[in-house]
């Protein structure tokens, strides 16, 4: 019949023209050849506005079109010469004195001057403009008192231009971490012309930094930013140090959706994805080991205790229910066996320290701490509930935990999952009994933790107050120099707040990315920081 | 007719009125804000991000400077994404939404209203079985489902097209048409097939048969006419529910539309964002509905015969 025959006919035209097109190579394979990165970069970027921004996927972009005074070594992660040359230290710590190169120019060919950096701080750090990280350069003197609206003269702050070229910063204790800071990307100049050329310099709205309109000094600049597509950046070739830089582009693409992204990996549509699945995990491991990353990673995830809630207000309490949890089973038979069991708040590693380990799995001590709370094998302890945001892992442990606890300590517990929003409300008004938490270090140092919990601070939902922590973490640890002897200082500050247990430190995160083998010059670090200059692709023989 | 429009477009109004309305209130009443991060923000900050976007005054002045930005065709700074205005993003995921859209409605009519009218030839039959069979888990197949098993079958099995993406690689518009097609595929199938089937009992096909005219002039020329009213008066609907509807295959498969823009304001309490494309949607929606209306009134003699009374 005719109109059967028209029908098979639309619907092989429809599948012709569905298989046709499509030249040989993958995305992949010609960025290779031409030197173009197609890197997963996990959500959108909000903005390429240094002072503005927060995230990993905006630093991702921001640290390949702009510089601060230093950058970090891919491999070591200490600090490298940036738009300072180089840079003195006075022997008490508290003065930094940074010398610009002669050769670091804008995008637009203007000189980058220590004036430029005097106002591009002075900008992230005045009340109106509302820079999320502008505490990073609290460790400068008064930026602080500046950035709360105390003071309202910049001059008081100890950031001094010398010269053209020479920055003279004053510190109000020696920060032994502070050279670390300098290449987060609040501490990163803008181009005051440009700024001020799109309106007010302290205006959140601002177009200054789109693609187009911005000027910026890092290895790339920005060519090409579409919303849910891509961001494209280009080499630039009036960049102080081109000649190190090897890529010709990277673009980067918002991947959202972890299996989409495992499967444009997969597809030769990615270089390098920001996550991969866990249950993917295993399959790569077996199947295709040189395209999977492990890592480990500056981030902890553990679980908030309410302590100013009964019962969790007894300590005894507190390190039963952590005592309880049995990390090494839940990491084999939850996370893959790829995560790594922690009994501590801060990922060993963070350049010399090491936390300490005060405790392990003992579910008979716990049960024992229990009883002297005053519930003899669980008896007449109340049902809680484990609040977690809403993602398939999360539930997961709440499950896996909520079991241990229930087995061993013969207590019951519920668990509640909330969008993430809702998640962070109840959270940050301590609306809750035990939450589940993950936290990034903003930088390589322990302190970058521990400052949480003193009394009062804005991260310390878990109602935590100890004087000696306090003493510690503010007073005396940021007067010392030397390295050694402050990390011991943060070992006992470590040791208080792990007897005292406010936290159940549950594991540290490793980063799990699916990277092509093509991908060369980007060693794994627990930043998850990438040095843009250095990496090159070169087509693996596979 | 002009009276029948015109009266239309005015109970449209207080429909996008209370739509803009409630969602303004809405959003600001769901917990959690468009500035709640994990690290903790100073009090000073958050004052300054707040007077940055006009959070700071009360919710009625908040309203009313929105309504009278709105009357000037302003939607406001995305919360979300700094240096960018609603209507910017708006009009940039709109001409992808819509091309979506429009193949999606391409490859529906052609595979739903062919499939439906071979069924509906041979009621009972196998011809009619197998494709309202085929409809049927059409229409119950989510597409968060069909789509990853179209790129798990084309894209990864048989490499023939690309995974994702959108005008980046050739082909690559193909899956998520078909993806966001196929359930409105469905659906038109059963839509026509119902037409045809009460249409093709009709005297005046009798008629047609009786003097002469081979099958499928009849089938072409008269029945479907008639047959596929149904199907047209849906199409005004199925294009809103297209344009409105897509966000899941946009998601998966990574195409820069509004249902994502969509999607992703809602989980940032981007407010200006959020109302920004639900009063653009409600009010496609309403003049798409409106559009099928006065296309039926149209089509049909006897409600055109109504309005001219």
């Amino acid at each position: 019949m005719k109109i059967t025959r028209l029908y098979c006919l639309l619907l092989s035209s429809l599948i012709l023209t569905a298989c046709g097109g499509g030249s040989n190579l993958s995305r992949v394979e010609q960025g290779t050849i031409d030197g173009v990165l197609h890197f997963g970069n996990g959500t959108n970027i909000q903005t390429t506005d240094p002072h503005i921004a927060t995230g990993l996927p905006e630093h991702h972009v921001i640290t390949s079109i702009f510089e601060g005074l230093v950058t970090k070594n891919p491999y070591t992660l200490e600090p490298e010469p940036g738009v300072a040359e180089s840079w003195d230290i006075s022997s008490d710590g508290l003065t930094y004195t940074f010398y610009l190169r002669e050769n670091a120019l804008w995008s637009n060919g203007d000189l980058i001057t220590a004036e430029d950096f005097r106002w591009s701080w002075e900008r992230a750090l005045t009340p109106e403009l509302a820079a999320q990280n502008s505490y990073m350069l609290y460790p400068i003197l008064n930026a602080e008192a500046f950035n709360t609206g105390e003071i309202s003269d910049f001059s008081q702050v100890g950031i001094k231009v010398i010269s053209d070229l020479v920055l003279e910063v004053q510190l109000r204790a020696p920060t032994p971490f502070f050279l670390q800071l300098m290449d987060h990307y609040i501490t990163y100049p803008v181009h005051r012309e440009t700024v001020e050329s799109f309106g007010l310099y302290t205006d959140n709205l601002s177009r200054w930094s789109r693609e187009g309109n911005i000027v910026s000094n890092g290895p790339f600049e920005l060519t090409e930013w579409q919303v849910n597509s891509h961001v494209r950046v280009e080499k630039r070739e009036n960049y102080w140090d081109a000649d190190t830089v090897k890529l010709n582009a990277i673009v980067f693409y918002p991947t959202e959706n972890l299996i989409t992204e495992e499967r444009m990996f997969r597809d030769g549509l990615l270089h390098r994805t920001e996550e991969v699945p866990l249950d993917k995990v295993p399959v790569y491991l077996a199947e295709d080991p040189d395209s999977i990353v492990i890592a480990p990673y500056l981030s902890s995830y553990f679980y908030l205790i309410n302590t100013t809630r009964e019962p969790f207000n007894d300590v005894n309490v507190r390190r039963a229910l952590s005592m309880a949890v049995d990390r090494d089973l839940l990491n084999e038979t939850v996370l893959e066996n790829i995560m790594q069991p922690a009994y501590f708040l801060t990922p060993p590693g963070t350049i010399g320290y090491e936390p300490p380990v005060t405790f392990g799995y003992d579910p008979e001590q716990a049960r024992a701490l229990l009883a002297d709370a005053g519930y003899p094998n669980g008896e007449g302890f109340p049902t809680f509930e484990i609040l977690y945001n809403t993602q398939e892992n999360h539930r997961k442990i709440a499950i896996a935990i909520q079991e241990m606890w229930r087995e061993q300590l013969n207590i019951n517990v519920s668990i509640v999952n909330q969008e993430w929003q809702v998640y962070l409300e109840s959270v940050d008004n301590m609306n809750y009994d035990v939450a589940r938490r993950g936290w990034v270090g903003d930088y390589v140092d322990p302190n970058t933790y521990l400052d949480m919990y003193i009394t009062g601070g804005g991260n310390n939902n878990v109602g935590f107050s100890n004087p000696r922590y306090d003493e510690i973490v503010i007073d005396e640890a940021p007067l010392k120099l030397d390295n050694k002897e402050r990390f011991a200082l943060y070992r006992e500050a470590e040791t208080i707040l792990m007897n005292e247990m406010p936290i159940i430190p549950i594991y540290i995160y490793q980063t799990k990315n699916l990277k092509s083998p093509d991908i060369k010059g980007a060693p794994s670090n627990i930043m998850d920081h990438y040095n843009w200059k250095y990496i090159y692709l070169e087509a693996s023989s596979k | 007719m002009w009276r029948f429009i015109g009266f239309r477009i005015l109970q449209a109004i207080p429909v996008i009125f209370a739509v803009i309305t409630i969602t303004f209130f809405l959003v600001r009443a769901a917990p959690g804000g468009p500035f709640s991060t994990e690290k903790a923000v100073s009090p000073q900050v958050k004052a300054a991000l707040e007077a940055q976007y006009q959070l700071d005054l009360p919710a009625h002045e908040q309203y009313f400077s929105y309504l009278s930005d709105l009357a000037k065709g302003d939607f406001g700074p995305s919360f979300n994404y700094t240096g960018r205005s609603v209507d910017e993003l708006i009009f940039q995921g709109l001409p992808v939404t819509a091309e979506l859209g429009f193949y999606a409605l391409l490859i529906a009519l052609v595979i739903g209203t062919i499939s439906g009218v071979i069924a509906a030839l041979k009621p009972n039959s196998a011809q009619d079985y197998v494709p309202m069979g085929i409809a049927m888990v059409g229409i119950c197949m989510p597409s968060f489902l069909l789509g990853p098993t179209l790129v798990l079958v084309f894209a990864i099995w048989l490499e023939w097209l690309p995974v994702s993406g959108w005008g980046d690689i050739p082909g690559d518009k193909i899956l998520p048409s078909i993806t966001l097609g196929a359930m409105y595929a469905a659906y038109i199938a059963r839509l026509s097939r119902a037409g045809m089937l009460e249409v093709l009992s009709q005297d005046y096909l009798r008629t047609a048969r009786a003097k002469g005219l081979p099958e499928y002039k009849v089938i072409l020329k008269h029945a479907l006419r008639g047959g596929l009213l149904p199907v047209i008066t849906y199409l005004g609907p199925a294009f809103a529910g297209l344009l409105s509807g897509s966000f899941v295959v946009e998601t998966v498969f990574q195409v820069p539309g509004l249902g994502r823009f969509y999607i992703q304001a809602a989980f940032n309490r981007d407010y200006t964002m959020i109302l920004g494309t639900t009063i653009f949607l409600a009010t496609l929606i309403v003049l798409f509905n409106l559009l099928s209306d006065v296309l039926a009134a149209w089509l049909n003699p006897r409600l055109r015969y109504q309005f001219k009374k």
